[in-house]
């Protein structure tokens, strides 16, 4: 009697194993029968947080005019995007930063031909608290309070209190670039604190009362009342330039820098259709209301 | 009768397979962080490892180095364990112990809720409430420091060792507690002397898991500790966590690169240390004896 039980037990258990085993042949089986994303009319956009923004506006416009293509934007990070293009999980890279030659040469590696396309210019606006009266500081200066020679505010003509410098994490395109332009390729100092997100340095530079960051124009606009964007000058004695559109198209404003979009080879099909929309006027005029600068 | 063995033969190898599963993910775990991680060896080389700065992105010349990321997990889990130690076992103690039950029906819900919540949610609280709250509460800079993540960790910490605490607790024989009421001693007298050191093998591994938890933890301490790499030993300095650094950057580093190798060995050494707290947990129970 005993034994009869134990036997139907250990056949309902088998029995459950071969159900699961199964579930799990079928689980697999579906995941390879995807038809390519061309072909479905999705397009998927992956890479620098600063453009998320701007991309997904073009997006939203894009799938209102064109039904039945589907557009899919996610952030990350410019490195994150380039990543992505040269391991083919994403259709187009949005990189805030041009690609690296040793991308260039991984993308090779692997059968990737990144082409790039600028579609729109960025200031990168300097913040400070709304309380600091600093209001205006040199590109020299910028630089050695971001290498960490100067500490003190009293160092660019501010009050006697420490810096407490804010930059983005290294897998943001703004990092690089604050990097190459404005530190001069040096290192950024090791007390800086390292954002993960634009987010986070606007909130903390508006709540910490001597904090400095860097955030792309369009999210400095739109937090213009929580945090306080600072003039820079080119050299010592030259004149301060706020960054605006007008400052940035005419060159006067000096921390710029063009927005890309990269694809695998000539883009082609609804990945072209996309990116002539976001050069289109109307592309372009989406450009201008997120707060960047057109290139049209 | 022989296709009954057999059976039974299958049924064991089944059983055994299942069993022994866990074992091999572990294995398989290691083998692939060590062969994504040895190429590194050859190079840059070892030594890399051992810098005192860690810079993965730069035009002069990157460094590798852990040190300031294991000084930084170090000092957030030792702070958030010390915060949360006390909180973990008293809490325990008075629930099994003293609570009376409507009471314990009341609190061990909201301290089962406690453990379910996101890291993220819980990271941004810290971010938006507990952060601006520390810099005013100490006059500093900014609340982006150690101490924030650890309170935050600590958070998260707590409804693990009060857990596995009142298990250990509830699971002393009433015969010890009987006798010592019986000679005479106090209702804390009993707790602190008699409950509480016998079921001592299980609070410490309550607080291993605890620390277990704390370390491995990502998203709470990527959003509050400020993420600057230094080696310091201040509770109000910032702090790069391991597990920070390797959720930042492992998105996105070139596939092969030297700096994904780097990941990959602070991904070991984060392993190792869960290891190693694992190893001590078993030795601390084994030593006082799991069982009477």
């Amino acid at each position: 009697m005993k034994f009869g039980n134990m036997k139907k037990r250990s056949r309902l258990l088998l029995m459950l194993l071969a159900l699961m085993s199964m579930m799990l042949l079928s689980a697999c089986g579906g995941g390879e029968e995807e038809v390519p994303d061309q072909e479905t009319g999705s397009i998927t956009i992956k890479g620098s947080d600063t453009m998320v923004h701007l991309v997904s506006s073009w997006a939203e416009q894009f799938m209102n005019v064109n039904q039945g293509i589907e557009v899919s934007v996610t952030g990350g990070g410019s490195g994150t995007g380039i990543a992505a293009l040269i391991n083919g999980t994403t259709d187009i890279c949005a990189a805030s930063r041009e690609i690296k030659p040793k991308e260039l040469e991984l993308a090779g590696e692997q059968g990737i031909e990144p082409v790039e396309y600028v579609v729109a210019l960025d200031g990168i606006a300097v913040c400070v608290n709304p309380e600091n009266p600093v209001s205006e500081l040199s590109l020299e200066q910028l630089k050695k309070i971001y290498t960490g020679a100067y500490t003190n505010w009293s160092q660019v003509d501010g009050p006697d209190q420490p810096i407490l410098v804010l930059s983005r994490e290294s897998s943001s395109g703004t990092y690089v670039f604050f990097q190459e332009h404005v530190l001069g390729k040096e290192d950024y100092a090791g007390q800086a604190r390292l954002m993960p997100a634009t987010s986070s340095i606007i909130q903390s530079t508006s709540t910490d009362k001597w904090a400095i960051g860097y955030v792309g124009l369009g999210y400095a606009e739109e937090a213009a009342e929580k945090i306080k964007i600072i003039g820079v000058r080119e050299t010592a004695d030259a004149e301060a330039v706020y960054p605006s559109v007008e400052t940035v198209l005419d060159g006067t404003y000096s921390i710029a820098r063009p927005l890309h979009l990269y694809t695998d080879g000539e883009a082609a099909g609804v990945i072209a259709d996309f990116i002539n929309y976001c050069m289109s006027v109307e592309g372009q005029q989406i450009v201008e209301e997120t707060g960047y600068v057109p290139v049209n | 009768m022989k296709s009954k063995a057999w059976k039974e033969k299958a049924a064991r190898l089944i059983f055994t397979g299942a069993s022994s599963t866990a074992i091999l993910i572990v294995l398989l775990i290691f083998l692939f962080l060590f062969k994504e991680a040895l190429p590194f060896i050859k190079d840059p080389g070892i030594s890399k490892l051992f810098d005192t700065s860690w810079r993965p992105v730069s035009f002069q010349g990157e460094s590798y180095g852990i040190i300031p990321l294991i000084t930084g997990s170090f000092l957030v889990t030792v702070l958030a364990t010390v915060i949360a130690v006390p909180f973990g076992v008293i809490g325990a103690v008075y629930i099994s112990e003293v609570s009376r039950k409507y009471e314990r029906e009341f609190l061990k819900p909201f301290i089962e809720l406690l453990a379910g919540i996101p890291s993220v949610v819980i990271g941004f609280f810290g971010l938006i409430v507990l952060a601006p709250f520390i810099k005013a509460v100490f006059g500093l800079q900014s609340g982006l420091t150690a101490l924030t993540g650890a309170l935050l960790l600590a958070l998260m910490a707590i409804p693990t060792i009060i857990s596995i605490s009142e298990d250990a607790i509830n699971s002393v024989p009433s015969t010890f507690k009987e006798a010592s009421y019986a000679v005479g001693a106090s209702r804390l007298q009993t707790i602190w002397k008699v409950t509480v050191p016998a079921s001592i093998s299980g609070i410490t591994a309550a607080v291993m898991l605890g620390m277990g938890r704390v370390i491995g933890e990502t998203m709470a301490v990527l959003m509050v500790t400020g993420n600057a790499a230094i080696v310091t030993l201040s509770p109000f300095e910032s702090v790069r966590t391991m597990t920070a650094t390797i959720a930042a950057e492992m998105g996105e580093v070139p596939f092969g690169s030297e700096h994904y190798r780097a990941l990959f060995w602070v991904g070991i050494v984060l392993l190792i240390i869960t290891f190693g707290l694992n190893m001590i947990a078993q030795k601390v129970f084994s030593k006082y004896g799991g069982r009477q």
